[in-house]
């Protein structure tokens, strides 16, 4: 039996009965996916997109309730754009720029996200969870329309694996009952508490932090509250050690106390009590209480998040604290970073060992957002008396002077890994070249003539000439390339300009599928070119 | 030369991190004593007698 561990927010993968249940000798798949969330959907959306014939498994039957991540960066939004899902994310989500930090009953200081012009998407939407993953549903479905071999199986649980040097055999409940399939490849997208790893016995440590997080989603009937993050530390009101207020989408606002590590789970999620703290907050308000949970969080990490033929994304393979909204947002990187070379080595385009560079850009990367998420825990929740005085003396000094509010740390908000040092990168060959398009980094979008840079990489290897004379190409290295050519009349409004060229007068750059920098030049050098592919690609 | 309040440290968070990392397994009177050599030692770093006199005041009374 398979029993339902969430309530559904929406039913969008009813168990149907597979082929597969019937087949006499376990059916052989090219790749197998675990778990039906965000990673798992959008990994889907991946390789299918790329022609490569995927199979989700879920335990359940569509999307758990609960807003849960709400925070989506930019890069996630421009992820899911690649795959075609992200216009729907940006036309649900709330855009948000000012944010509010208070000490007490004091306001310590705002800020402006300021976010730069001239890209497709905001610094940040929020947006409930399930949206998210429904929008990438949605385009799983209309891509399903159009041939993409994606099949996404409900109420069909794991219950164990077994891996062997180039197969992974999976047995698998059903309403129906058992049925075993084979996988070259398994992604395990089953979450933090990922059965998978369990199964596989494999590490997953870090740190724990001791504090709970009482979240409550209301509705309120005054809808004049402006569109703002209010963070407090210590808050006059007693509701939590701090507070946090932020808006979704259909005026719902999310409120996330910290109340510390010695609490009765069922008594704080009592109406009444959670009622109590919102009250002391809001004042006479009227508001609906729609949802409401009790977390902990740690930061910790796998070893390593490939292991053979089996390759952990998302939660499962690296968990972070919520401040900074790291969790789903490098979940997104991973599916982003995994999907094009996992394809190649399908494709026997690339050697296997090409996944190992996403072990090393991917771990490179969860240690970057565990550092910044533990920094801004330590900073929330002081764990010693002398942390506790050096944190609100921060927060007495940015009330008045400027130095002190880069120290004032409520979460630094997801931004993009660079892989600086990474195993795929060419060395810089574009003197003066701008430091944020350097080889590594994630490409910024930039307005064209007609439409945005961004929508013209990704999926397979383009070149982009800025200005400079680059021969017709469309193959190298036995893989396939598209030219991108682009000159001053494409440059409306002088961006892609700083942003790829700084003071060069023309530039070669080679972007990777996932839209990450592998190497630039200033002028075009077939010899270069061919061997920064070959290095992208893992040939040498 | 004016007391500087604008941003001066390049890496805000690392800075704050090895600030409360020095402290680590220390009771709370070897915190003060730590922070008052390292008061001593960012004193005498500065030198300047306006400045320092500056810097007092304004952790005495913040935005006086």
């Amino acid at each position: 039996m398979i029993h339902d561990r969430y309530q559904l927010a929406f039913k969008l993968y009813p168990y149907e009965r597979s082929t597969d249940q019937d087949a006499e000798t376990p059916v052989r798949h090219p790749v197998v996916v675990i778990g039906g969330g965000p990673v798992g959907v959008a990994t889907a959306l991946d390789l299918g997109l790329q022609g490569i014939p995927v199979v989700v498994l879920d335990d359940h039957e569509g999307i758990g309730m609960g807003s849960r991540a709400i925070c989506f960066a930019k890069r996630s939004l421009e992820i899911a754009d690649r795959y075609g899902a992200g216009e729907p994310m940006l036309d649900k989500g709330v855009i948000w720029n000012l944010g509010k930090v208070f000490h007490d009953d004091r306001k310590v200081f705002e800020f402006n996200l300021l976010p730069e012009e001239g890209h497709k998407f905001p610094a940040f939407i929020n947006l409930q969870q399930p949206y998210f993953e429904k929008f990438l549903v949605d385009r799983v479905r209309q891509a399903q329309a159009d041939g993409t071999p994606i099949d996404l199986r409900g109420k069909n649980r794991v219950d164990s694996v077994t891996t062997h040097d180039d197969h992974v055999t999976l047995e698998i409940t059903t309403p129906d009952g058992p049925y075993t399939i084979e996988a070259d490849w398994v992604i395990g997208c089953d979450g933090a508490s990922s059965p998978l790893r369990g199964m596989l016995r494999l590490d997953f440590e870090g740190r724990v932090f001791e504090d709970s997080f009482l979240i409550a989603d209301i509705k309120m009937a005054n809808e004049d509250f402006p569109t703002e993050r209010w963070f407090w530390f210590e808050p006059y009101f007693k509701s939590g050690a701090s507070t946090l207020l932020h808006k979704q989408p259909d005026g719902i606002w999310r409120v996330d106390f910290q109340i510390g590590w010695d609490v009765d789970r069922a008594t704080e999620l009592k109406e009444e009590n959670v009622r109590a703290r919102l009250d002391a907050m809001l004042g006479e308000v009227d508001y609906e209480i729609v949802w409401t949970s009790i977390y902990t969080f740690q930061c910790r990490r796998m070893k390593q998040f490939r292991h053979g033929r089996v390759i952990f994304a998302g939660d499962a393979a690296h968990q972070v604290s919520p401040f900074g909204a790291r969790g789903a947002n490098s979940g997104m990187q991973d599916v982003d970073n995994l999907g094009w070379k996992l394809g190649l080595v399908i494709k026997g385009q690339a050697p296997e060992c090409l996944l190992d560079s996403y072990d090393a850009e991917r771990i490179y990367g969860a240690d970057e957002n565990i550092l910044n998420s533990t920094r801004a825990t330590d900073f929330i929740t002081p764990k010693s008396k002398v942390s506790h005085v050096f944190r609100n003396a921060v927060l007495d000094l940015a009330e008045h002077y400027a130095f002190a509010r880069p120290l004032v740390n409520s979460g630094r908000l997801s931004v993009p890994c660079t892989y600086d040092g990474g195993p795929l990168n060419s060395a810089d060959a574009l003197s003066g070249g701008p430091a944020r398009t350097r080889p590594g980094s994630p490409c910024p979008d930039a307005p064209l003539r007609d439409g945005y840079l961004l929508n013209h990489l990704g999926g397979g290897f383009t070149v982009i000439s800025f200005g400079a004379e680059v021969p017709d190409l469309s193959e190298e290295a036995g893989v396939a390339l598209s030219c991108l050519r682009l000159g001053s009349a494409d440059d409306p409004t002088g961006a892609l300009s700083s942003r790829y060229l700084g003071s060069a007068d023309q530039a070669v750059y080679l972007i990777r599928p996932d839209q990450h920098v592998a190497a630039r030049w200033d002028r075009f050098d077939a010899a270069a070119l061919r061997s920064a592919i070959r290095r992208a690609c893992g040939l040498e | 030369m004016p007391l500087n309040v604008d941003p001066n440290i390049p890496d805000p968070d690392g800075f704050y991190a090895r600030l409360i990392e020095a402290h680590d397994g220390l009771s709370d009177e070897d915190s003060a004593r730590l922070n008052a050599r390292l008061i001593l030692i960012l004193a005498n770093q500065i030198g300047d007698p306006d400045l320092l006199e500056a810097a007092l005041r304004a952790a005495r009374q913040p935005g006086a």
